[in-house]
């Protein structure tokens, strides 16, 4: 009989780790001055360094040195007034050097925290998890397999391989171990990666691109028996790539775990595999016969010796904690922690500050963005931000407020924008939806429907006010809803003497 | 004009169009024709190369435009300088039709300077050796006797010299590699503070160690290549960022009065030959005349220069050398569509590394290993301080440091290459100065009376002064010449058909 999480839970007590790597968005990479640009055409971001060349030789990007110790300040870490980097040593056809160049035992931050909250059967809760590192590394190029049936070397064709993302300066973020999460853990550790995202991206340091791998997510896991206090042999599943996955990998790993103790099988230390479609893991190469990297420091590289003065200069420009804009903004806009919460999930907290800022109203900028763009956004299983831009999107809540468009027209202006038919401006042009504000015009349609209804007039007339919906509704009809409702009203019953 | 002038007769002679570029270049062309096949200095001419670049210079003086001081003198450079489209094999099969896409920053320098690079001389592979004979294309003779090793690894670079196929070259000097061919082949090769010179291009052995050095006949030449390669390079992050040493108007002071010179006990004795000793108190004996103040210094950590030597660089060498893995240059091998990347890895490797090349990796592999490295590396880096603690104490006492080069003159080919330990013990005197990072100089001091060879005289100067080391050089360098009545290189034998 195999045990479900909830059993699970019940007799182990999960330990958690994670290790995020995170790829910087600095023009160039860690130690060229080669382009980092995402999706370019193969091998065509590269040179005798990052490609390796014999004779080539590294030079640090400050700016990676800068956004590292962004980030060990937002983590609230210290900043090594020394740091190096090391050569970690292995064979691999997409490594060009053979060797990765990392921080080692000498990381640039180290020694700090980050609190999330997250729902708990008794409310909300804080959890503070250690950071125990930050370190900067560069990525290595990428192979693409093929044929073969697991997409993986072994069994593969020929392989491709494209040293274009080689060399782009990666920082890893390393957890102290998080004990104490209970059955949390898949929700603790899917709150961390979340706020950690969201800290970087406020930072403006990383794309923060979980599906493009401009951040993944590492998940070190291991139990022990409930009350035990011993800590048991972890697990490593490797690039976790969304939040769900990192709360499935880890629930996955926890009862999969629990029924190999339960059985009386042994935990093998060794890297795993996320399979998305499953939310398992699947073994990867055992830790046990560990690869021997043979770290020493990178002869060819100096120490990083920031000053002080610098480090201070930098905790200046920190911006605002997420969570504290999360509460400023709540109050500003006067929304429910509700919906707060959903602009959160959804991800479009900036989309909406930023719609607001262009002066637009915030509860209709909540109100688009999470309403009719996100419907199509999740039909079309898209980013929100990806079928409209901000500007348009204020653009037409404006456009309501100056009385120009009705919502019934803006959907309308909204849809031709995301089918591309140009901005907001254009669609409307092309389409003829201006409100017919014109009063001839309404006057002529209005004469027209008492003409259609005689008895319906006749009753409001008699002040039986409520019958002015049915003229009201043939005259919008008429003007094809291009009308302003408030205004055909107005005009209709003035007319009728009322 | 001849091919035995220094360089800086030649340059003169271009300045005064007694001579032309492309003339000079052809006129090195035919000595080396005349005797390369029997010297084997270089590994590949690059004559299309060299005549347009003299082509240009031409054009640029009689265009009457402003030339630097060597426009237009030929240079031999090592193979392990890459130069842009033109082979460079770091005298391993696994480089082997190799062109590299990208200049050296000292090959940019010397091409700017107007310098013309004739071709690559030839070198223990990947620099590892100290008699050329780990080239996997043969070794260079002596052209002091073609039957003894040039020195290494630089032995092509220094042969070139000796047998006035170049007036100038570039040496890469890890644990001796530009002074000990120098010493035994009565030229002159500087190693400058490390840090001085750019290692961009330089294919590395041992990153923390290598450096990139001017060769020439005279202190004075070997000064103007120095001043035309050195300085700060943002290519290369340990490069110095620092105003280089004039050490061209040091080589031409000749005035060593109340200077101070220390002689280090420990490079001595035990393992020295006598004639090489002999030679080396002479030169001593020649500074005293001219004014200088000889003091005595202790090095007592030296002793483990070496040991620890034979850890660091193998360790960086284990590293530096993973990248020849066949994935995106040079040799490949066993690719059939049947192997693995991994298995065609392993098979290029066993194939395109040569046996000391080998011995070395293994060597590293095992010194950086977990459960070795503080053993090994960590110790080594230890040493390394202490021996830094003691040059920082010695130039207390004394302005410079001398010693013998090599503690032998140029041995038989073959007589060393099955015992590797005797042939490191020729690295015992040259090694320090790498592993502090400081500079080191050798000029020839006179001929050993056993076997009438070259002997090399070793000064070594503190990190950045290396205008110290010109400024004996030179003064050393006028005394010997007069006392010799002629050039040291004129007492060897001719060469068959040398011009």
């Amino acid at each position: 009989m195999s045990l479900n999480y909830e059993q699970a839970i019940e007799k182990y007590e999960p330990t958690l780790g994670l290790e995020v790597h995170v790829e910087l968005n600095t023009k160039s990479k860690m130690f060229c001055g080669c382009a980092t640009e995402f999706g370019a055409e193969p091998n065509t971001q590269t040179c005798p360094v990052c490609l390796g060349l014999p004779g080539a030789l590294p030079v640090v990007n400050k700016t990676a040195i800068e956004s590292s110790i962004l980030i060990g300040l937002a983590l609230n870490c210290s900043i090594a007034p020394f740091s190096r980097f090391a050569r970690k040593n292995y064979f691999y056809p997409d490594m060009p050097k053979n060797f990765q160049t990392s921080q080692y035992d000498e990381p640039i931050c180290v020694n700090g925290y980050l609190d999330v909250e997250i729902e708990t059967d008794e409310g909300a809760k804080t959890f503070r998890i250690d950071i125990e590192r930050v370190h900067m590394e560069e990525d290595t190029g990428k192979s693409l397999h093929v044929g073969g049936s697991t997409g993986r070397i072994h069994g593969a064709e020929y392989s491709l391989l494209d040293y274009n993302r080689a060399g782009i300066p990666l920082v890893e973020i390393v957890t102290k171990i998080v004990p104490n999460t209970g059955k949390y853990a898949p929700q603790v550790a899917r709150a961390y990666v979340a706020a950690l995202r969201d800290i970087l991206r406020g930072l403006k340091v990383s794309d923060v691109k979980m599906e493009q791998g401009s951040l993944r997510c590492d998940v070190n896991l291991s139990l022990s028996p409930a009350g035990s206090g011993a800590l048991g042999t972890r697990s490593e599943t490797k690039n976790v790539n969304s939040l769900r996955s990192v709360e499935r990998a880890v629930s996955g790993e926890v009862v999969r775990q629990a029924n190999r103790l339960q059985a009386g099988e042994k935990i093998v230390q060794e890297t795993r595999h996320f399979l998305e479609e499953s939310g398992e893991t699947r073994p990867g190469r055992s830790k046990e016969q560990a690869e021997d990297y043979r770290y020493f420091p990178e002869p060819d590289l100096v120490p990083v010796v920031p000053d002080s003065k610098w480090i201070e200069e930098l905790r200046k420009t920190l911006p605002e904690k997420p969570a504290d804009r999360r509460k400023r903004l709540q109050t500003e806009w006067s929304v429910p922690e509700k919906e707060m919460t959903a602009m959160v999930n959804a991800e479009l907290l900036d989309t909406v500050e930023e719609t607001v800022k262009l002066g637009a109203d915030p509860t209709k900028a909540r109100g688009w963005w999470l309403g009719e763009i996100s419907r199509v956004a999740n039909e079309r299983e898209v980013l929100a931000t990806e079928l409209i831009s901000v500007a348009a999107v204020a653009e037409v809540i404006n456009l309501i407020n100056q009385g120009e468009l009705t919502d019934k027209l803006a959907r309308q202006v909204v849809e031709g924008v995301i089918a591309g038919e140009g901005t907001p401006a254009e669609v409307i042009n092309k389409r003829g939806l201006k409100v017919v504000s014109d009063d001839g015009a309404l006057m002529k349609a209005i004469e027209d429907a008492i003409a259609a209804q005689p008895d319906t007039a006749e009753r409001i007339r008699g002040g039986n006010i409520p019958a002015a919906g049915a003229l009201i509704g043939a005259v919008m009809k008429a003007t094809g809803g291009q009308a302003d409702a408030a205004k055909v009203r107005e005009l209709l019953l003035k007319h009728l003497g009322q | 004009m001849s091919i035995r002038n220094t360089a800086a007769q030649m340059s003169d002679a271009l300045a005064k169009k007694e001579i032309s570029a492309v003339e000079l270049a052809n006129q090195h062309y035919a000595q080396i024709e005349a005797v390369d096949k029997d010297v084997h200095a270089f590994l590949h001419l690059d004559k299309a190369g060299a005549i347009a670049q003299a082509e240009s210079i031409d054009k640029k003086r009689a265009a009457g435009e402003k030339l630097s001081p060597l426009a237009g003198v030929p240079l031999a450079l090592k193979d392990v300088l890459v130069q842009k489209g033109v082979p460079t094999t770091c005298g391993s099969k696994m480089l082997e039709g190799w062109r590299p896409p990208y200049d050296a920053t000292v090959v940019t320098k010397l091409k700017d300077a107007g310098i013309v690079i004739l071709g690559k001389t030839n070198m223990d592979e990947f620099a590892m050796g100290s008699s050329t004979e780990n080239s996997a294309y043969g070794p260079t003779h002596n052209p002091w006797d073609l039957t003894r090793i040039p020195g290494g690894s630089g032995g092509g670079s220094s042969a070139a010299l000796a047998a006035f196929e170049a007036p100038l070259a570039i040496g890469t000097d890890t644990g001796g590699s530009i002074r000990q061919p120098a010493a035994v082949t009565g030229t002159v090769g500087v190693k400058p503070t490390y840090g001085g010179v750019s290692r961009y291009g330089l294919v590395a052995f041992s990153s923390s160690l290598d450096q990139a050095g001017p060769c020439a006949r005279t202190v004075l030449d070997t000064a103007l290549l120095h001043q035309t390669i050195a300085g700060f390079d943002p290519k290369d992050s340990t490069s110095i960022n620092h105003a280089v040493p004039d050490v061209v108007a040091a080589a031409k002071k000749k005035d060593v009065k109340g200077l101070r010179i220390g002689i280090v006990k420990q490079l001595a004795g035990e393992g020295y030959q006598k004639g090489v000793e002999n030679k080396f108190n002479e030169a001593v004996a020649e500074l005293v005349k001219l004014g200088a103040e000889i003091v005595e210094v202790s090095c007592p950590n030296f002793e483990y220069a070496l040991a620890a030597y034979y850890l660091i660089a193998p360790s960086e060498c284990s590293s530096n050398l993973a990248r020849f893995d066949s994935m995106r240059f040079g040799l490949r091998v066993g690719d059939d569509g049947a192997k693995g990347a991994e298995e065609v890895m392993n098979l290029t490797r066993q194939a395109g590394f040569g046996r000391e090349v080998k011995r070395r990796i293994i060597l590293g592999t095992y010194a950086l290993s977990s459960g070795y490295y503080d053993a090994y590396y960590g110790s080594a880096q230890k040493v390394r301080t202490l021996i830094k603690q003691d040059f920082d104490a010695a130039f207390e006492k004394c302005d410079v440091l001398v010693s013998p080069t090599a503690p032998t003159t140029a041995f038989k080919i073959g007589e060393k290459s099955n015992d590797p330990l005797a042939m490191y013990l020729n690295d015992i005197a040259t090694i320090p100065v790498n592993m502090a990072g400081i500079g080191g100089m050798s000029l020839p001091c006179g001929l050993a009376e056993e076997d009438n060879l070259p002997v090399g005289f070793q000064i070594m100067s503190p990190a950045m002064k290396d205008d110290r080391m010109y400024l004996v050089g030179g003064a050393l360098e006028a005394a010997l010449l007069a006392k010799w009545g002629k050039p040291l290189l004129d007492f060897a034998p001719k060469l068959a058909g040398s011009k």
